[in-house]
């Protein structure tokens, strides 16, 4: 499944490849990519656990660039 | 700007003032220190606090601990100012930053604010306004003028113009009929329309278009991942670099202020802002810039191809020609061109053939019915009617030779209608599949952009594409072709180029799709509500000018242009910076400049990409006569 969630105060363009980083690592995540420009995260994950995946991807982006919210509804 | 980008620039300018007024001011000892504090932390506090936060993280390669760690590091070895100076202007590239990207993002949105909010549908006779989502397919909806076109549909009732500038860069109005097919995403400029809806509103070409551009930064260009590789490895080594410069030499030589001051320069530098900025922002313009003129690029990498492009291979109907049937020649011998388009189109009168509309299409006049006294056709030869009192025979060559007339066949390839006064040869008429009126200049614009071949293949009679092909200046040509056979020679012809070049092929999208994608670049043309095109391509043409390829290819290669000169540009600076910071020859502030400095100039360079404005002008290239050649 393929979904994408605007990003609210995202300053840092370094800060974006980092996060994105971090979310590929998480175990079920296929593809992701952390747009500074668009400001906006794509995600592509394992369906059946989709909403896990994404509940640790909202802290592996948290822990690197705390200010930044990641809006999932 | 943003409340946020406001309240960050007081802090800037408070600090800046403070810190010019303390320059003048000769403090000593410790008030000095405390007196720098001050703009210092003004400025700079929410870097700080950053930094410690994430150092409890563990992100020790961040830029905010970078940046405290030099500033930090600078009044430890007594350079205040330079320890001010490198928290004040790192605010202020940031703040730039923000300001040029977000201003970037929204010029970009706004040229993708073709979404429409609502649609008035009909429904039991009442008319309501509910979202395009719950339109169904046969649905009646109206557009009142200056609202924009919600779903894809066919004008039932009302005639009007509409402004397709958003999606195809053009910014001549469109007329409207009953009958004619609407693209949502247009704006309907002057009349009510009914029309009935054919598409729902996430099949309709405007939620294609949206998402196609949304999603076009996820493909990115080599240079773009280069970019992310690099500046993974760049902070770490920068880092290890300013460890060793400040503690190895001091091991020698004792001077260890001096070298904590070159290692602290170092770190200044650490951030690779600039590229990690300026590269992506450049292709994000650059495929921005491209949509303005109606050519929707579907990533980043496709832009790096397209900028390579060394042979472009064309289909011909529909794509260098108009697919549609027109008068191409008017050649007269005994009459003017005006009376022998007037007796043809007389004659032609009460015909339905597609000749004769053509015929009447350019005479583009009423038709004076009472100078008609009969007319009579004569099925496969032509016409022949009695006007003005002549007996007029319009036809092909048998009827010419029935009526003893000494007609001569046509140079030009084409459909030859020749036209008899009592008996007496006037000239003819050439009619055929039009070739588009900025086909020429397409080709020859192709060759002034860098392409070295061009190719044309059709399914079409080899007469007729080779005429075509010669028209145009086209390299090769190669004649009835079955689809399959496109394939094959879209495959030779990608053994023919060099190693780093690119093909593309250019279609309309109907069943040229196997080609499309066989392609290195597949560009469909003429995509106003194609699905097939906007799928099966990586480019997308959205009117129906083969001009537009060229123009692709400038603008790509304009913005690879600026990508690679802000990579050369920064790598350059913050490379001749660390070697001369390493000799002590470069201070704090030459640092500062290639981290800040190098930041703004590199992210200025990248939003021309996004300028177009001398592309979009280029329609003068084409002469407005050029449509049709009337000479013989």
């Amino acid at each position: 499944m393929k979904r994408s969630y605007p990003l609210e105060d995202l300053d840092c363009a370094v800060c974006a490849e980092k996060m994105a980083d971090a979310i590929r690592r998480i175990d079920g995540v296929e593809s992701a990519d952390v747009s500074f420009l668009m400001q906006k995260l794509t995600l592509t994950a394992e369906d059946e656990r989709f909403d896990e995946i994404l509940k640790k991807a909202v802290k592996a982006c948290k822990k690197i660039e705390p200010d930044c919210k990641i809006l999932t509804k | 700007m943003t409340v946020k980008q406001k309240r960050k620039l007081a802090r800037i300018l408070a600090a800046a003032v403070l810190f010019v007024v303390l320059y003048f001011i000769p403090l000593e000892g410790m008030w000095r220190l405390f007196a720098y504090l001050v703009p210092y932390l003004v400025v700079g506090w929410d870097i700080l606090w950053k930094a410690i936060r994430n150092i409890v993280h563990g992100e020790i390669f961040d830029e905010n601990f970078l940046m405290s760690v030099a500033s930090v590091g600078a009044f430890a070895v007594g350079e205040y100012p330079e320890a001010v100076a490198v928290m004040l202007f790192d605010q202020v590239g940031e703040l730039f930053e923000d300001y040029a990207v977000g201003k970037s993002r929204k010029s970009i949105s706004s040229l993708m604010n073709i979404r429409p909010d609502y649609a008035n549908v009909e429904r039991d006779g009442a008319i309501l306004e509910v979202s395009p989502d719950e339109v169904g397919i046969g649905d009646t909806i109206i557009i009142k003028a200056g609202e924009k076109i919600p779903l894809d549909g066919v004008v039932l009732e009302g005639t009007t113009t509409v402004d397709t500038a958003a999606l195809t860069g053009e910014s001549l109005p469109r007329d409207i009929a009953p009958g004619d097919d609407v693209i949502s995403g247009c704006i309907n400029l002057t009349g009510l329309v009914r029309v009935r809806v054919t598409k729902a509103f996430s099949e309709s070409t405007v939620s294609k278009i949206l998402d196609l551009v949304e999603n076009a930064s996820s493909k990115k260009a080599k240079t773009e991942t280069f970019i992310s590789k690099f500046s993974k490895y760049y902070t770490p080594c920068v880092v290890a670099a300013a460890l060793l410069l400040a503690v190895v030499p001091p091991l020698f030589d004792g001077l260890w202020s001096t070298w904590v001051y070159r290692a602290l320069t170092f770190l200044v530098i650490s951030c690779p802002c600039a590229l990690v900025i300026s590269v992506p922002l450049s292709f994000f313009g650059g495929i921005g810039g491209a949509s303005k003129c109606g050519i929707l690029v579907k990533g980043g990498n496709y832009m790096e191809a397209l900028s390579r492009c060394e042979i472009v291979v064309f289909d011909k109907t529909g794509t260098l020609t108009k697919g549609v049937f027109n008068v191409t020649a008017v050649h007269p011998e005994k009459a003017t061109e005006e009376e022998l388009i007037e007796y043809a189109a007389l004659a032609e009168t009460y015909s339905d053939h597609p000749i004769a509309k053509s015929i009447k299409e350019v005479y583009g006049m009423d038709i004076d019915t009472s100078r008609i006294a009969s007319a009579e056709e004569l099925s496969g030869r032509g016409v022949v009617a009695v006007i003005d009192g002549h007996r007029i025979a319009v036809g092909g060559d048998k009827l010419m030779t029935s009526e003893g007339a000494a007609w001569h066949p046509c140079h030009r390839i084409g459909t030859t209608v020749h036209v008899a006064r009592d008996g007496e040869y006037l000239g003819h008429i050439v009619i055929s599949d039009e070739i588009k009126s900025d086909a020429a200049d397409a080709v020859r614009l192709l060759k002034e952009a860098g392409v070295r071949k061009t190719v044309m293949l059709t399914g079409d009679a080899d007469e007729v594409g080779r005429a075509v092909a010669d028209t145009l200046d086209i390299d090769e040509a190669y004649t009835k072709l079955l689809p399959a056979d496109k394939v094959e020679k879209v495959e030779g012809l990608l053994k023919e180029k060099s190693k780093k070049g690119v093909l593309a092929f250019v279609g309309d999208g109907i069943n040229d799709a196997p080609v499309l994608s066989r392609a290195d670049v597949g560009i469909a043309m003429g995509a106003m509500g194609s699905d097939a095109a906007i799928e099966a391509s990586d480019i997308v043409l959205m009117d129906d000018k083969p001009s537009k390829i060229a123009t692709a290819i400038r603008i790509a290669k304009r913005t690879i242009g600026i990508a690679h000169i802000n990579i050369l540009f920064a790598l350059a600076v913050k490379a001749l910076i660390l070697i001369l910071g390493a000799f002590g020859i470069a201070d704090m502030w030459a640092a500062v400049f290639a981290d800040v400095g190098v930041s703004v100039i590199a992210i200025l360079n990248s939003m021309r990409a996004l300028s177009v404005k001398k592309y979009r002008e280029n329609k003068a290239i084409v002469p407005p006569q050029a449509e049709k050649e009337t000479t013989a």
